[in-house]
């Protein structure tokens, strides 16, 4: 039962952020602050994860391949596929649920628990709207390119470190990662990633913004967050992959 | 004017309000006083709406905002001012745009226009150095000016204070009691005031209400309210060793 009070609960917040806006105009600034907020300080962490991720991958799958009947080119595909299909869309996105998620619970909570929230609804302001629906738009927005951002270094990882090391050439490296690509792999990661950030951003404002109490609230907000973000993300992995790919 | 009639509000099976009505004059600051947990916050979140009630209804100058539809409190919030015990600023601005934020949301202004009114309205409240500060540079008494030249950054008809002077010390106190008081004065507008500080209720209370036990036990001046042989009322009023002296002189 406190399942469905909470998904209802989640339901008709939704429906109140995306109510039409009081004034456009302030909306589209909260949304460029959202994108720096959410999608360009999360630069650092997303860079950083990719090339090592990369880097990994592409050693365990040359470790792996002991075969003489395996080309080594097999390395460049295995890591292009793991990190196209799973790696990044997914494994990226659950680490942003840990930085951004509980950002905006927290945030929001705060806002919640020092009656900010309340002083924008006795000014007549859709406060949900006001500080939910930027976020989810910019974390929509902004998500695709962290993620491209991170197919791109983690397979930049993979050739420094695979070459590096020695286990596969440079060349054999760039053909495994050209070869048999299905362009339909990126949409699929992308279509992903566009919904698990709206289940970052949704869920974890809906966590924020029904706090109720103090600090200790706020910070039980924020872990939940993370918790149900990261849990709804995995569950939502699954069932696109069923749809998008089988 | 703001007319409270038979509110009641009920928490799972505890009742914070039970039946309340009052009257609230334009042009007056009207005190409700009450220990804590007496219901005082709980009336006035009633009546803004940001707590549904179970009975009764709030009208604002005859308008019935109980049955009024989202888009209809809307408008009536438009004309509301909140001073929240906090100060309720918005962290991530600045002083000046804490108050100019009302005017971006809801008028045609121009910017200039804004920073403007943002600036009278703290030079009102003696902040006119402070519109670049954020909040976290503020001290509690600079939160609550800043606050009170929000609420009035649009020209309020309704002004809600929620312990105004909270925590702050007797002379920010009375700084903050005769701004409130002004404003009313100045703007003649509907004042509603929350407080536990008889120092507040002796200096600007126009109408006192008492609130005991979600109930309005009591109404009327603050001549009458250190007069009274009300029981309740004298264990609030004379609850200090300093006013049970004043009652001796009295």
């Amino acid at each position: 039962m406190n399942w469905f009070f909470h998904l209802g609960r989640y339901f008709i917040l939704l429906r109140k952020v995306f109510g039409k806006p009081e004034r456009f105009a302030v909306y589209r600034n909260q949304f460029i602050k959202e994108v720096d907020s959410i999608g360009v300080s999360s630069l650092g962490i997303v860079c950083i994860i990719s090339l090592f991720m990369g880097a990994v991958l592409t050693i365990q799958a040359a470790f792996n391949f002991t075969s003489p009947w395996v080309p080594l080119y097999a390395v460049g595909v295995a890591a292009r596929d793991t990190l196209v299909l799973e790696f990044c869309p997914t494994i990226v996105s659950l680490i942003l649920a840990g930085k951004v998620g509980s950002n905006i619970a927290s945030e929001i909570g705060t806002m919640r628990v020092t009656e900010q929230v309340d002083a924008l609804e006795i000014m007549g302001i859709n406060s949900s709207g006001y500080l939910i629906l930027p976020k989810i738009i910019a974390a929509v927005f902004i998500h695709p390119f962290l993620i491209i951002l991170s197919m791109f270094l983690g397979l930049l990882g993979g050739y420094i470190a695979g070459v590096a090391s020695g286990v596969v050439t440079s060349y054999e490296f760039i053909y495994g990662i050209q070869y048999q690509f299905l362009p339909f792999n990126i949409t699929y990661a992308l279509i992903k990633t566009v919904a698990f950030a709206f289940i970052i951003t949704s869920v974890s404002a809906y966590h924020g913004y029904n706090t109720h109490g103090g600090a200790l609230e706020v910070g039980r907000s924020s872990t939940k967050a993370v918790v149900y973000s990261s849990i709804i993300i995995l569950l939502f992995n699954v069932i696109l992959t069923q749809l998008l790919l089988a | 004017m703001i007319e409270v009639k038979n509110i009641s509000k009920i928490f799972g099976d505890r009742t914070i309000l039970s039946s309340a009505s009052v009257l609230f004059e334009q042009g007056k600051t009207n005190l409700i006083i009450g220990e804590s947990g007496s219901g005082k916050t709980t009336l006035i979140k009633c009546m803004v709406g940001l707590t549904s009630i179970n009975t009764g209804e709030v009208l604002y100058d005859g308008r019935n905002f109980t049955t009024m539809n989202d888009k209809e409190k809307k408008a009536i919030r438009k004309e509301i001012g909140m001073l929240f015990q906090g100060g309720a600023l918005f962290d991530s601005l600045t002083a000046e745009e804490n108050v100019m934020f009302p005017m971006t949301m809801f008028s045609e202004m121009s910017a200039e226009e804004k920073r403007d009114r943002a600036q009278f309205c703290l030079q009102r409240v003696n902040l006119p150095n402070a519109g670049k500060l954020y909040p976290s540079e503020l001290s509690g008494g600079m939160k609550k000016r800043v606050g009170i030249a929000r609420a009035i950054a649009m020209e309020p008809r309704y002004l809600y204070c929620d312990e105004p002077n909270s925590g702050l010390d007797p002379r920010t106190s009375i700084l903050i009691d005769n701004l409130i008081k002004e404003i009313t004065y100045e703007l003649n507008i509907t004042t509603i005031v929350i407080t536990h500080d008889m120092n507040s209720v002796i200096e600007i209370g126009d109408n006192i209400t008492f609130i005991y036990k979600g109930q309005v036990w009591w109404k009327g001046s603050k001549e009458e309210i250190l007069k009274t042989e009300n029981p309740e009322i004298n264990d609030f009023v004379y609850a200090s060793e300093f006013m049970k002296k004043i009652k001796k002189y009295m």
